[in-house]
């Protein structure tokens, strides 16, 4: 599988693919998934569904908070899959986003032949760079699995190159040089990043860290391949008093990013 | 699709330990830090100006210390003491951070950022960046800056910033990964001066090159009081960077054993310890495939100990491989069996060690036992226990939870053995 096909189709739509995380297992596994299929219903092209993992470097503090509680309820690893399983069925890409020690700990030949089989499209691995992924990429490219690899500001074209001739699906632009979070700016960062990287490669280039708003990705969606949204979606369920009202707060947000990226080019 | 670059090797490989597990953001500030690092270490000048500063500031070469009081406790053996905790800061953790310090200069940033569990790493750093003039901020698990009060002071009156972190655990593991989001954010500016022998590539490498200091003063002042080798070294292993700094000279002599010893916390079988190596597993925690304590999902077990240095769940990658290849042996070292070594050496020898040399010590006591009056064991003093006089007071029931001093236990004078927070909690 792969997602190529979506962004392409976006992309015939004239628009940027929106890209939305949720972790499995917050507030349950059973609500995750709910939440995740909304997501889909209300207008999200690819579902990225993280891994709750103990450790998460890269992530800010909503998305650890609601990783940690997520743990705390007994989230495991093979929910991973039944979440995969349900996006797919509502219509949507695919694409699991984990840290690299649950996938060595579980063996990284089969959660490649369970994810394929559960119907996904890749992994997103922010802590494994191509230099380190041998074991990784042999076995997606035995599964067809796209490699979603990361490219930050600080990315020397070096590894520009090196990075993006590994990848497939799409490449992950860090729009700014930090971790997981809503900000109030995208910045310059995002923009120059997308077009170094597309200097040295065809893969659609997709954005992430800091998107919040529709009218950021509505700016973001004018010279990307896809707008990733994350912390902002998550807040939506950690913030609301009830599941209901989280929900409610969700859609909104997604129908207003949703907006964004159909008039990021118009 | 167009043809693939070609990727560079792996770099950084203990065996099949170590590597780069890191967000790409990273990957360009650690390539700066390994070509500088590289470049530093035969440049004279920066060479001259790390062994002036150990000469005349660290208080380099450390002395070693024949304990024979201790050793009646440990079958008789020749108990050698590698004095690490007589340098400034009160352990070898200086040793690797004036060279990372000057790494950092040299780099042109300005400022540094460092995690600590017990707060020697932290007071060492904020130590440096007081020297160089750097900037500097520690992060720390909020349960260790209250085990560890007396270190959060020292560092502030240095002028670094003490960043409780109250994610998770609240002890070293979660400091290590706030330091690691800021070093994300502020890569342009900051270096990330890593504590212990662990993260991504050139970090482990780097570190003991920094430490071998001690082993290759050791090696000689051995043979210069006994006029052979040890037979044994022994050194405690949190992330294990004093260890490795010993371990490292003698690792051609085949005749010498190396023994690392972990924080065996309550027991083993009680799962409340930080002994990687015998119950952790490989994996990647904090840049570095190595021995991690991990469930079956890959989530990181907290680890528990009654040091706070030692309370980690992964270990440096080059013991991952001593340890594999046969050449280093690692042992478990209980919370009871370390204090009561704590309180040997202090009543035999009049020396306080930090809890962390402690399992060290506690280490050589059932070596010598199994070897004998003939055998010669080098202990690897890493640190003094004035930072633990606190946790070791509540321990013998010399204080209580508040700090208020108690009456003496048993109307004796502490011999009794454990009270307070002991084994029993």
């Amino acid at each position: 599988m792969s997602v190529s096909p979506i962004i392409e189709a976006c992309r015939a739509e004239g628009r940027a693919a929106l890209i939305g995380y949720l972790p499995v297992g917050f507030p349950s596994v059973a609500g995750s998934i709910e939440a995740m299929e909304l997501l889909v219903r209300a207008g999200v092209d690819i579902v990225e569904i993280g891994v709750p993992y103990s450790d998460p470097v890269m992530d800010g503090p909503v998305i650890q908070d609601a990783a940690v509680r997520a743990l705390e309820g007994g989230v495991r690893l093979a929910d991973t899959f039944a979440a995969v399983r349900a996006v797919r069925a509502a219509g949507a890409g695919a694409l699991v986003m984990t840290y690299w020690n649950p996938v060595l700990r579980y063996g990284v030949d089969r959660f490649a032949a369970d994810l394929a089989a559960a119907g996904g499209d890749g992994l997103i691995t922010p802590d494994l760079i191509p230099d380190e992924a041998a074991d990784w990429i042999g076995a997606a490219d035995e599964h067809g699995l796209d490699k979603v690899f990361l490219v930050a500001p600080s990315s020397t074209p070096e590894r520009l190159a090196a990075v993006t001739s590994r990848s497939r699906g799409f490449v992950y632009a860090t729009a700014v040089m930090g971790v997981t979070g809503a900000r109030s700016s995208v910045g310059d960062a995002a923009e120059d990043l997308v077009v170094r990287t597309r200097a040295v490669t065809d893969l659609p280039i997709c954005v992430g860290l800091g998107v919040s708003t529709g009218e950021q990705a509505s700016q973001v969606g004018r010279f990307a391949d896809g707008v990733i949204v994350g912390s902002a979606l998550v807040r939506c369920l950690t913030e609301a008093s009830t599941p209901a009202s989280g929900l409610m707060a969700l859609e909104e947000l997604v129908r207003d990013l949703a907006a964004g990226v159909r008039r990021g080019r118009s | 699709m167009p043809t693939p670059m070609p990727m560079p090797e792996p770099v950084g490989r203990f065996g099949r330990f170590g590597g780069r597990y890191v967000p790409e953001a990273l990957i360009p500030a650690l390539e700066q830090l390994e070509e500088v690092w590289r470049k530093a270490v035969v440049d004279p000048a920066f060479t001259g100006e790390l062994e002036r500063l150990h000469r005349t500031y660290t208080g380099r070469p450390s002395i070693i210390t024949e304990v024979p009081r201790f050793a009646e406790h440990c079958g008789g053996a020749r108990v050698l003491l590698k004095r690490e905790d007589l340098n400034h800061t009160g352990s070898h953790k200086i040793n690797n951070v004036l060279g990372q310090a000057l790494l950092t200069q040299r780099m042109g940033k300005t400022r540094v950022i460092a995690e600590t569990g017990a707060g020697q790493h932290g007071v060492a750093t904020a130590t440096a960046a007081a020297l160089l003039g750097l900037e500097c901020v520690v992060y720390m698990g909020k349960k260790d800056t209250e085990r560890q009060a007396l270190n959060v002071a020292r560092m502030r009156l240095l002028g670094a910033e003490v960043v409780p972190v109250e994610h998770g655990s609240q002890t070293l593991k979660d400091a290590v990964n706030e330091a690691f989001r800021d070093w994300v954010a502020n890569v342009a500016t900051t270096h990330y001066v890593l504590g212990t022998v662990t993260g991504p590539h050139p970090f482990p490498e780097m570190v003991r090159e920094f430490h071998r200091v001690i082993g290759i003063e050791a090696r000689q002042q051995v043979l210069d009081l006994v006029g052979r080798l040890p037979d044994v070294v022994c050194a405690c292993v949190g992330g294990g960077s004093n260890a490795i700094g010993i371990f490292h000279r003698f690792l051609d002599d085949a005749s010498v054993r190396l023994v690392g010893l972990e924080a065996g916390g309550s027991g083993v079988e009680s799962g409340k310890h930080a002994a990687r190596f015998s119950a952790g597993v490989p994996g990647v925690l904090h840049g570095a495939f190595t021995y991690v304590l991990q469930d079956e999902d890959g989530q990181t077990i907290e680890s528990h100990s009654v040091s706070a240095g030692l309370d980690y769940p992964s270990v440096g990658p080059e013991h991952a491989l001593l340890r594999e290849s046969g050449r280093a042996e690692y042992r478990p070292i209980t919370d009871v069996e370390a204090m009561e070594a704590f309180r040997l050496l202090a009543r035999t020898e009049g020396i306080l060690p930090a809890i962390e040399s402690a399992h060290a010590l506690a280490g050589a006591m059932q070596l010598g036992r199994e070897l004998g009056r003939d055998a010669v064991i080098l202990v690897n003093l890493s640190g003094r226990g004035d930072k633990d006089v606190h946790t070791a007071a509540e321990w013998f029931g010399l204080i209580d939870e508040r700090g208020t001093v108690t009456a003496p236990p048993d109307g004796a004078d502490g011999d009794a053995g454990p009270k307070g927070m002991g084994p029993q909690q």
